[in-house]
């Protein structure tokens, strides 16, 4: 039987439209509280941002190159660019029905978003004028464009105010009117010779919004905002003295930002990407966003100068990028609008008194973030840094928070003398800039710094430090399926295992000397390692569970992951489906493979978590034949990951951990408040909770274990310690 | 002993490796670190005799690395060997000066018998893991073939003893050079690799197998056995081993298929395909020809035989295998070969040995220059196989030219040197050929055990084992030579008066003939 049927499919980008669909419907959702909703709706938007840039730049590169091949559903490029627009218009439109519903929400707790500047009053105009004038002002660079002065260059996701100038004269034309605006600009076409084009880029490095000052007469204490574009549109005139303005109107253009590096021809792979960054400002504008009834002959030039096609163009009615939601997420005073922030929990395993170390050799480890917290990581970085006993630190950084702890410990482990051997991925992408900095740090710092390999990323999460010990010498090894990002640890579900077994910390050896450009091992113990042997290992995982089956021995898979859509592993799935394995995939975002298949897909049930935290840890489960192999990776099921990236996926072999990663997924398997089942026809459900069943949230439930088994170790120390503790004052 | 940390570099002809090792009594040995990188410098050195700029300029860059890494497991000691690749190029004094210069390793070059020895050492070093099955490979007929890039070497075991070894030029990088020259046609290249492989092999067997045959190989190269070590063989067992036919099988199974399609089998890169089926191509003519039953790879690499080596140094416990028999072994099997009398052999050894012993107090010397008298003693008329007349001679280029495994070129020049000059007039050093790179202390070392074997030589003279027993006394200035002969010597008796000048020169000391 053919698997790999086209029909049997789901194209990628459509799969990722619903995902972003089931995360703007977190922010629909009523049961949510207001302002995580309003976090939704900012993540759907900047997600969208990624998604042209990315993706839909991809498709069109295609489209200019000629490349007819289809996909794994069978579209041609140029037909998936058909059917994004069509389902990427109303994405946008739904996402701005949301926004004025909770705009006007928030208006009811106190909470008021000024639209347009018109709608000021006096007393505010006169606060906002003078903000203009001493705060922004300043940093404004209006550009007009002429014939001696070109179409400035409109930097990619940059906030914009474009105006139509006019030399004669007159009154500044605001909103109050468009049909009166209409109407003059009609009677005025004999000017039309006379006008200009200007444009004036709205400042990133200020506060997207204004807070308006509180009035006294306000018993309510209302917060009122309005955005910086409204301030700079209301004093537009003060820009271009001399002329009239005839309209203005804000607009934001999304360009091509995937990097095309030759790196077999790159000599410096640095430079390279410095140079391919600065190009990104300049990629082919693949997007632009337009206030709703712009005057026509402002997007006429746009139009013009930005070589846009028409169903590129996206007339928003409401702000343009709603990613300042985020920020207004952050406003003080709305706490009950928000949920509680939760610290992440101690991990009992490990204790503050004695060193990481001896407590990882009583035991492997299993983190669980954000449900635990991500200190442990850190502190193994930070105490290999100052332990005498450690004679090297190895470690691949993908995506590190700003001012990252762990590249500060090891920049400090290289100072204290230590072999600090660190892989950079500088192709990590929108944080190329960002690793260029740590990598350049890092390296001054006295480590070794490997700026990634030629024609892959490296993604996997790995970090070794041999130590030199009494009884010899020893490694200890981190592996992680998120990165190494103590910020985002706080916000992704990730799994960390922390062992000093001696398998893994042999093959964790043999990964940094294939990273650093040697050969490959003789043989792996314990680790896959992609592009070389992963996928093939999956394949093998999958076609013994369908051997299994079809032996009649007990037999099953269960999955977790981000995005699945690798032909190959989908049709192994299918395969094994059909010869009676039951298949659970827990895929929080693309999932190309389609359920309820007769006979190929009927025994494949997938599911999808949008919750308060990204879902982001990979767990693969397979039953073989009820002794069950838990494994954990930095890699989803994707092509990319299985054939173009550096990933590692490791075992669990404690019997202990390997039960409490299975009832990580099994849990979240019944989960019944935030899991979404997907249909046959790709699209997604949450099926209502039947009467007298247990509400089941498996984030709320995690946070909750974690509590207990730290107060549980807290508990069970104090009790061996034989002190009495003594109650705090509860006032 | 505490733990030592010991790194072994390997400069070979297809990559560059270094293994770092911890070595103490709790652990044995214990692989830490295993680097390789792909440097064919064979492909150089085979062709032009020479190591490309590019390729030398790289082999310091991975060398410096090598440091780097050998400072971060803060090594105590470290050995580093080139092998074929630099000992084939015209100028490897220069190389090796520059690697020194340009890394700070300080590199020696392994002549080919030192280079198998320690091959050979890191086969036994398996069983320091569980099994010892190297013990029960070699309790059958079992022959070690060693490919390389350059040579293959083919060494023979007598029930425990490896007792032949020899090299053949004929290693896959040199076979990959001629069928890129050749440019055969699919339809030619078996018969191709036919006609070079077995046209060796042939003589190889006509020459050493007369009387005995194979019935295991121990495999050693960087092609194959790392299929072996993943398994990837099929019908193999856990224990790395595989029969005959089902090695014939896989063999079959590499023909028809696309390098990519092999790689992704094989789990090797594309590049390595063709080598692996050189190799293949190699050990199944090897295989067939000698009817060989299993074929057994141990995954070792010439890094465990540094490593092995040097824990034999530190005496660690568990090494239980004696290589010098080995080297013994070897040596009197070419004696045989060579018509020499075993009971002759025996008893001159036993003399020399006597005598040796007795002087440790003046000659200063170790176990090293016994070992290589007792050698010398065995070898010591070899010759007369050519020419009774001009055995000095003939003895000389019989050793020079044989393999005796284990030991390096210099040694094995010092074992000619002294079999030559017990039957020749001695040389003094200014006189000796300069082609022969003997240098003071070798010398003297001839010297010395020449003066010895002479005087052992003479007591035995008329090849007739006259003496039941031999103790030999040191008395101050002289040499008390007591033997219980049961039988008339007044010939050995002029043949030793003979010596006793000689070896009043080398020693200041006089020997004499006590006869009880």
């Amino acid at each position: 039987m053919d698997f790999t049927k086209s029909e049997y499919y789901i194209n990628r980008e459509l799969s990722w439209v619903r995902f972003n669909d089931r995360v703007l419907s977190e922010a629909e959702n009523a049961e949510i509280l207001l302002f995580e909703r309003l976090k939704f709706l900012s993540i759907s938007a900047s997600n969208l941002d990624e998604f042209f840039m990315v993706r839909v730049a991809s498709l069109k590169d295609m489209v200019h190159a000629g490349y007819t091949k289809k996909d794994i559903a069978g579209l041609r490029p140029k037909e998936q660019l058909d059917m994004l627009v069509e389902v990427l218009h109303p994405f946008v439109e739904k996402q701005y029905r949301i926004y004025e519903e909770l705009r006007r929400s928030c208006a009811g707790v106190g909470l008021e978003i000024i639209e347009h500047h018109e709608d000021l009053d006096e007393e505010d105009g006169v606060y906002v004028d003078r903000y203009f004038q001493d705060s922004v002002y300043p940093v404004l660079t209006p550009m007009a464009v002429d014939a001696s002065r070109p179409f400035p260059l409109i930097h990619n996701k940059s906030l914009n105010i474009c105006a139509l100038l006019s030399r004669r004269g007159g009154e500044h034309i605001g909103k109050q009117s468009s049909k009166g605006k209409k109407e003059d600009k009609e009677e005025r076409t004999e000017e039309e010779r006379d006008l200009e084009f200007a444009t004036v880029q709205v400042p990133g490095v200020l506060p997207r919004f204004v807070l308006l000052p509180q009035r006294a007469s306000d018993e309510s204490k209302k917060i009122r905002i309005i955005r910086l574009e409204e301030v700079i549109e209301r004093n537009i005139r003060k820009l271009f003295l001399n002329f009239k303005v005839v309209d203005a109107a804000p607009f934001r253009v999304m360009r091509n930002a995937d990097l095309t590096i030759e790196e077999e021809e790159a000599e410096d792979l640095l430079q390279e990407i410095e140079k391919q960054i600065r190009k990104r400002q300049w990629g082919e504008a693949i997007r632009l966003e337009v206030e709703e009834g712009i005057d026509k002959r402002l997007l006429k030039i746009l139009k013009k100068e930005l070589r846009i096609s028409q169903e590129d163009i996206y007339k928003i009615s409401g702000p343009l990028d709603l990613t300042f939601l985020m920020k207004v997420y952050g406003l003080d005073g709305f706490g009950k609008y928000k949920i509680k922030s939760k610290e992440p929990q101690a991990v009992p395993e490990i204790q503050r008194d004695i060193d990481i170390f001896t407590s990882i050799r009583q035991g492997d480890i299993l983190l669980h973030h954000p449900y635990q917290t991500f200190e442990p990581v850190v502190r193994f970085v930070e105490e290999a840094a100052k332990d005498p006993n450690v004679l090297a630190i190895k470690q691949t950084l993908y995506r590190v928070s700003g001012n990252s702890p762990i590249v500060r410990a090891l920049a400090e482990a290289a100072q204290n003398g230590k072999q600090v051997s660190v892989l950079v991925e500088l192709k990590a992408r929108f944080d190329e800039e960002n690793n260029i900095g740590w990598a350049r740090m890092l390296e001054k710092a006295g480590c070794h710094v490997i700026y990634g390999l030629v024609g892959l990323k490296t993604h996997c999460k790995i970090c070794l430090v041999v130590r030199r010990e009494e009884d010899g010498i020893r490694r200890y090894v981190h592996l992680g399926t998120g990165n190494y990002n103590d910020a985002t640890a706080k916000l992704y579900t990730d799994m960390g295992l922390l062992t000093c077994g001696e398998r893994v910390g042999e093959d964790a050896t043999a990964v940094f000397n294939m990273l650093s450009g040697y050969s490959e091992p003789v043989g792996w113990n314990r680790l896959s390692l992609a592009p070389l042997w992963l996928k093939k290992r999956l394949i093998k995982l999958i076609h013994r569970e369908r051997d299994n089956a079809l032996k009649g021995r007990t037999s099953g898979i269960k999955a977790k992951m981000n995005s699945i859509c690798d032909r190959d592993v989908i049709a192994a799935l299918y395969e094994a489906a059909a010869s009676g394995v039951k298949v659970d995939l827990m895929v929080r975002g693309i999932c190309c493979l389609r359920v309820g298949i007769p006979g190929v897909s009927d025994n494949i049930h997938v599911y999808s978590i949008v919750g308060d935290y990204l879902e982001h840890s990979r767990i693969f489960i397979f039953d073989n034949d009820h002794d069950p192999e838990v494994f954990m990776s930095s890699a989803d099921w994707m092509p990319r990951n299985l054939e173009r990236r550096v990933e590692i996926m490791f075992p669990i072999e404690d019997q202990a951990l390997k039960k409490e990663a299975i009832h990580i997924i099994d849990l979240q398997l019944k989960d019944n408040v935030k899991k979404r089942v997907m249909q046959p026809d790709g699209t997604y459900l949450i099926p209502p909770i039947p009467e007298g069943e247990e509400r089941i949230c498996c984030q709320e439930i995690f946070g909750v274990e974690a509590a207990k088994k730290a107060s549980n170790a807290q508990r069970k120390k104090t009790k061996d310690a034989r002190v009495f503790i003594p109650m705090e004052n509860p006032g | 002993m505490a733990e030592k940390i010991f790194a072994a570099i390997d400069v070979g002809s297809f990559e560059l490796g270094l293994k770092i090792y911890e070595i103490s009594p709790r652990y044995g040995i214990r692989a830490l670190e295993h680097v390789r990188y792909r440097l064919a410098l064979g492909t150089d050195s085979y062709v032009n005799r020479k190591i490309s700029y590019e390729k030398m300029e790289e082999l310091f860059r991975v060398l410096r690395e090598f440091q780097t890494i050998m400072q971060s497991y803060k090594v105590s000691e470290y050995r580093a060997y080139g092998t074929s690749a630099i000992r084939e190029t015209e100028n490897t004094a220069i190389i090796l000066e520059q690697i020194k210069n340009r890394t700070g390793i300080r590199l020696e070059v392994l002549s080919n018998s030192e280079q198998r020895f320690l091959d050979y050492k890191a086969i036994a070093s398996s069983n320091l893991a569980e099994g010892r099955m190297f013990s029960k490979i070699i309790e059958k007929e079992t022959a070690i073939v060693d490919i390389g890039g350059g040579n293959t070497q083919i060494s023979l075991f007598d029930k425990d003893r490896l007792i032949l070894t020899q090299n053949i030029k004929l290693g896959v990088l040199r076979l990959y050079e001629s069928m890129e020259k050749m440019q055969p046609r699919a339809a030619q290249l078996e018969e191709l690799l036919d006609e070079i492989i077995l046209e060796q092999i042939h003589v190889f067997r006509k020459m050493y197998l007369k009387d005995s045959e194979i019935k295991r190989l121990i495999l050693m190269d960087e092609y194959l056995s790392p299929l072996f070590v993943r398994g990837v063989i099929p019908g193999m067992s856990e224990t790395r081993l595989v029969s005959a036919d089902d090695f014939v099988a896989f063999d079959e199974s590499l023909k028809g298929r696309g390098a990519e399609e092999l790689s992704d089998a094989l789990e090797v890169s594309e590049e390595t395909v063709t080598l692996v089926r050189l190799a293949s191509a190699l050990v199944r003519r090897i295989t067939e020809m000698f009817s060989v039953e299993s074929i057994w790879a141990p995954g070792v690499s010439i890094c465990d035989g540094m490593a092995y080596e040097y824990a034999e140094q530190l005496k660690l416990r568990g090494i239980s295998h004696d290589f010098e028999q080995d080297i013994l072994a070897s040596a009197s099997n070419i004696s045989k070969r060579y018509l020499g009398s075993r009971k002759r052999r025996e008893t001159l050894e036993k003399i020399t040995l006597t005598i040796f012993d007795a002087m440790t107090t003046v000659h200063g010397m170790g176990s090293r220059e016994r070992l290589l008298l007792q050698l010398a003693a065995i070898l010591h008329d070899c010759g007369k196989y050519i020419n009774m007349y001009n055995v000095g001679e003939c003895s000389f280029n019989i050793v020079m030219n044989t393999e005796i495994i284990g030991l390096s070129h210099r040694e094995r020049e010092m074992v000619a040197f002294i079999v030559k000059f017990n039957h020749d007039e001695f040389e003094y050093f200014e006189d000796l050929p300069i082609d022969y790179g003997i240098d003071m202390s070798a010398y003297l070392t001839i010297a010395k055990l020449t003066a010895i074997l002479r005087i052992a030589n003479a007591l035995d003279k008329s090849h007739k084992e006259k003496f039941r027993s031999i103790r030999a006394e040191l008395d101050d200035d002289r040499l008390q030579l007591y033997v219980n002969a049961g039988t008339d010597i007044l010939f050995e008796k002029d043949r030793f008066e003979r010596q006793i000048g000689f070896f009043e020169e080398v020693y200041g000391i006089r020997p004499a003939i006590v006869q009880k």
